[in-house]
């Protein structure tokens, strides 16, 4: 242990601590921006400078690891002046036009000037010396660099969390500034708009494109119904942005407040999350039965999923020789957006000309997959507008919701029902676990062999999870399985999806099925999520998404009343001409820069 | 020890016998070699003034098998063009320095940061390093050498934005600690020196540390390389001993009407006439890496800190926020307080930002720019107002 004094306390911390945690063990709070828990330490922002006794210079606090012995001040008067110019020139360079910007009020650099600066700027405004750039080109966020401060968060997101780096610093000095792959837009680079940089922008330099007010124009059309679905990982997270703590699930809320937005059909992407599970169990069983009993060399193996638009792009960018091991199913979204406008205006006898169809996602990368040309198959766009759970909160907040003192309703339907095997799509493995709920009891007719359903290997937050589940006692249909031993992998942030799609692209993967989620976390740790989001928060979703699983009476895909009823009625079954119109796709190869 | 004025030396470009001086050191046990560079009080010559033995005994003291030296040859500094004549005419030197810090160290390994306008000099280099992986062979020693090129960028001088650069990433500074000496390049344990210090170790070495402190004062021990150029009828390259006044410096190679000169190129100090005499040359008083700029009468010290502070703004990495927003600042500050834009008393102002980026910053280019910027302001403030 280390023994040091802040502010003339003593605190004892393990060795390694830094400077600013030691602090955080006294109650003493260091201002930081650069900083973020889930990224390694940058130390560049120098807002979190303190004073070191016997030091020449003044130290960062969250680059800094105690020593034994060090004396630390960090309200010192030469500390409160260094913080105060540090802040002044950040200002300098960030164009402040607050109460136009949409992270007015969320703004770190904001809450910072709000302490540190006031009364008459000390320096010149910078912003007018140069020609800035707004970048809008991305159907999912807006980067617009007069905001940005150089803080780097959104690079080292985009290189340590995702692997992707479609943007990076360029340039040194006053031209320095975060760009892409020859300043191209961000619509023409690598991005996978996973929007994880957006949930870590402290000000409005990323920020995602809102829909907003197009969807209260459509609101507002007494023409058009309005559908709207929610994603499994909103509900355990939505509340954060309405003054709850991580991890408390408003689901039932949630839809009142919907319903109240004016909404004229408030359903559950669950449905479809649920329909995902047939189709694609389905899908991954067929491939099983054409590579293993017809032997037929075309079949590609593993198969991955194919729920996660981030994931998508990333592999059409980086391993396009693997377009063919990923699921043809579409993402629960449009799947949902596909019915919305043929299987649910036929059921409630609505022009699907007229159905406007919404989605309220984590993610903003479900903003550039519902502009993806493929999500046409209604005829019309299959989801015209996605919204992500923060700009939910914004439209609560704008229509003066109580949202604490909402009764809970639940969802409409047709297309409300859910089990509980949809919810855990929000948790990376909650895919896969759903999946093998269902295949499991598809090919032996037993549930599948783990304690309450929970299978246990498939969870938590590992970046790589394997198992390995063995088929015994397989009905007749699916005799050739017998005694196989299913082995299955889980990504969840593109880093480690990277590792395994490269160990697959290298022959040196003997998986059968892989879920990945281009997410830490996947969904409840997605872009669109509230901000903060890190580690300690994505486990308080994650716990909230298996407690909401638990609690819902069926918690199997095929035990879906309404799923049932849509292959009776409608689809046939899985994989059936109907299905694949509507509910599956392929996608396509793109650049590796 | 007595400042004796100043006296021209000649011992950088002294021919040695370089196999002669090696299997000497080699010889040597590795506190030998240090306490010998401990006992010479030699200081980095890159113009920090870091002890170099000390430098040395750290790494030692690192239990890591893979350790490396890296020579920083990337002579960035306005106004300092001494390791180029260095690297020219005695590159044997500084390959030797390199052999013998790998000695005292424990590194078979070493790397030449050549800065990227170098670039010419590297045919000649790779004929004296072949010459020297040979002899180095025929000792019967191993150690090997190999040079990475700078792309240009000032910051790439800076010893963590070295290594960044050497291992193919942005050359950006890193946090310290770790320092080099426990995490350096490869987050190997590094000694890093630079050229002019690489050689000087040899010749302390071959000549012995007792006769090598005859040399300089107490704080500044021997001679060193000076890089001369302004306002001056003799600029070039002088090698003089350590421990002059400016005024001593001034009145050998100023032209009759210098005004103030410029100590350790940008980064360094402006002194002008009137502290001539009382300002010693060393770390007693202002330190150089070599860089002497001379300005007579007819120059406007208002244009002189302008380039510098252009300079800066330029070169700065651009990722700490003192240094890439207060050159910016300070740049554009002056230029508004003499167009009459900003009254004079902003001056104060940006005063106080050059001390906060001397404290605030992550590195030392931020940390220096106030360096300039106040000597000049505080000496010269009616040529920046008028």
């Amino acid at each position: 242990m280390i023994n040091l004094k802040i502010n003339d306390q003593h605190v004892n911390v393990p060795e390694g601590t830094t400077v600013l945690n030691a602090a955080k063990e006294l109650g003493i709070n260091i201002p930081t921006l650069c900083n973020h828990k889930d990224l390694c330490v940058a130390g560049n922002c120098r807002v979190c400078v303190v004073e070191q006794k016997g030091a020449r210079t003044l130290i960062a606090a969250c680059a800094m690891p105690a020593s034994e012995g060090m004396e630390i001040y960090t309200n010192s008067l030469k500390v409160r002046n260094a913080r105060k110019h540090i802040v002044e020139l950040l200002l300098s360079e960030h164009k402040s036009d607050c109460t136009k910007c949409y992270k007015n009020q969320k703004c770190e650099l904001q809450r910072l000037a709000n302490e540190y600066s006031f009364g008459e700027e000390v320096f010149l405004d910078l912003t007018e010396e140069v020609k800035y750039k707004i970048d809008r080109s991305s159907p999912s966020f807006i980067k617009d660099d007069s905001k940005c401060i150089r803080c780097q968060r959104c690079v080292r997101t985009c290189s340590q969390l995702q692997q992707v780096s479609a943007i990076a610093v360029a340039n040194k000095g006053s031209h320095q500034k975060i760009s892409s792959f020859h300043d191209r837009p961000m619509s023409h680079v690598v991005c996978t708009n996973c929007g994880q940089c957006v949930n870590r922008c402290p000000t409005g330099a990323l920020v995602e494109k809102t829909y907003i007010d197009l969807v209260w124009d459509a609101i507002y059309d007494s023409d058009k119904h309005v559908v709207v679905q929610t994603a499994p990982a909103v509900r355990v997270a939505l509340g954060e942005d309405l003054g709850y703590d991580p991890g408390e699930r408003v689901t039932g809320k949630m839809v009142t407040a919907l319903k109240q937005l004016g909404f004229d059909s408030v359903l559950d992407t669950d449905f479809t999350a649920d329909l995902t599970i047939m189709e694609e169990g389905t899908e991954l069983l067929t491939r099983l039965k054409k590579a293993l009993v017809d032997g037929d060399k075309e079949i590609s193996l593993p198969m991955f999923t194919s729920c996660s638009p981030g994931w998508i792009k990333f592999i059409e960018h980086k391993y396009p020789k693997l377009l063919n091991n990923l699921s043809t199913c579409k993402s629960p979204q449009q799947m949902f957006g596909a019915l919305s406008k043929t299987y649910f205006a036929q059921k409630r006898n609505i022009d699907p000309s007229k159905i406007v169809s919404v989605s309220i996602m984590p993610c903003t990368a479900k903003k550039y997959e519902a502009d993806r040309p493929e999500m046409r198959s209604s005829g019309y766009k299959d989801v015209d507008y996605v919204l992500t759970t923060r700009e939910l909160a914004v439209m609560v907040k704008q229509a003066g919701i109580d949202f604490r003192n909402l009764e809970e309703t639940k969802y409409d339907s047709v297309m409300g029902d859910s089990t509980g095997a949809a919810v855990i799509f929000g948790a990376t493995g909650g895919v896969m676990e759903a999946a093998l709920r269902t295949a499991y009891e598809i090919v032996t007719g037993r549930e599948v062999p783990f304690k309450n359903l929970n299978i246990a290997p498939v969870r938590g937050m590992d970046g790589v999870k394997e198992a390995t589940v063995k088929i015994e006692g397989t009905t007749e249909d699916w005799n050739f399985l017998e005694g196989a031993e299913l082995k299955v992998a889980i990504a969840h942030g593109l880093v480690n999806a990277n590792k395994i799609a490269r160990a697959v692209a290298e022959g040196k993967a003997s998986y059968h099925f892989i879920e990945i989620m281009a997410c830490p976390g996947g969904c409840i740790g997605g872009g669109g999520q509230p901000i903060p989001t890190n580690m300690e928060i994505r486990q308080k979703r994650m716990e909230a998404i298996y407690s909401e699983d638990e609690n819902l009476p069926l918690r199997k895909s095929h035990e879906n009343p309404e799923v049932i009823a849509i292959y009776n009625d409608f689809l046939t079954k899985p994989n059936s001409h109907k299905s694949h119109e509507l509910l599956h796709t392929h996608y396509v190869e793109r650049e590796s820069y | 020890m007595e400042n004796r004025g100043l006296i021209k030396v000649d011992l950088i470009f002294e021919t040695i016998d370089s196999g002669k001086v090696l299997s000497k050191a080699f010889r040597m046990s590795n506190d030998e070699i240090i306490k010998e560079i401990l006992d010479s009080g030699l200081r980095g010559r890159g113009g920090a003034g870091f002890p170099t033995g000390m430098k040395w005994k750290f790494t030692a003291a690192e239990k890591d098998q893979e350790k490396y030296i890296v020579c920083n040859a990337d002579e960035g500094e306005p106004g300092t063009f001494k390791d180029r004549e260095i690297l020219d005419r005695v590159a044997y030197k500084v390959f030797g320095g390199m052999a013998i810090a790998g000695k005292a160290i424990g590194s078979k390994k070493g790397y030449v940061y050549l800065r990227g306008e170098y670039r010419f000099l590297l045919p000649q280099l790779y004929t004296e390093l072949d010459k020297f992986h040979k002899l180095i062979k025929e000792i019967g020693y191993d150690f090997s050498i190999e040079f990475r090129m700078g792309s240009g960028a000032y910051i790439c001088g800076e010893e963590s934005a070295l290594f960044e650069s050497i291992e193919g990433f942005r050359g950006e500074p890193r946090n310290k600690p770790p320092y080099p000496t426990t995490c350096g390049v490869f987050n190997k344990p590094t000694s890093i020196n630079n050229v002019e210090t690489l050689v000087t170790a040899m010749m302390i070495i071959e000549k012995s540390a007792a006769e090598y402190v005859k040399l300089g004062t107490q704080d500044s021990r021997g001679s060193k390389v000076f890089s001369i150029s302004g306002d001056t009828p003799t600029p070039g390259i002088f090698e003089l001993e350590l421990g002059m006044t400016v005024g001593e410096f001034v009145a050998e190679f100023g032209d009759g009407d210098t005004k103030a000169v410029q100590v350790g190129g940008a980064s360094g100090f402006c002194v002008p006439r009137k502290k001539f005499d009382e300002t010693i040359i060393g770390f007693e008083g202002v330190p150089t890496g070599g860089s002497m700029k001379l300005f007579n009468s007819s120059r406007s010290m208002y244009n002189v800190l302008h380039n510098y502070l252009d300079f800066f703004t330029e070169e700065s990495c651009g990722q700490c926020t003192p240094c890439r927003v207060g050159c910016q600042q300070l740049l554009l500050g002056i230029e508004k307080v003499k167009k009459g834009e900003m009254k004079s008393v902003y001056l104060n102002e940006l005063v106080k930002l050059a001390d906060t980026m001397k404290v605030a910053s992550k590195c030392g280019l931020g940390q220096s720019v106030g360096n300039a910027f106040k000597s000049i302001v505080e000496n010269f403030r009616e040529e920046i107002i008028y």
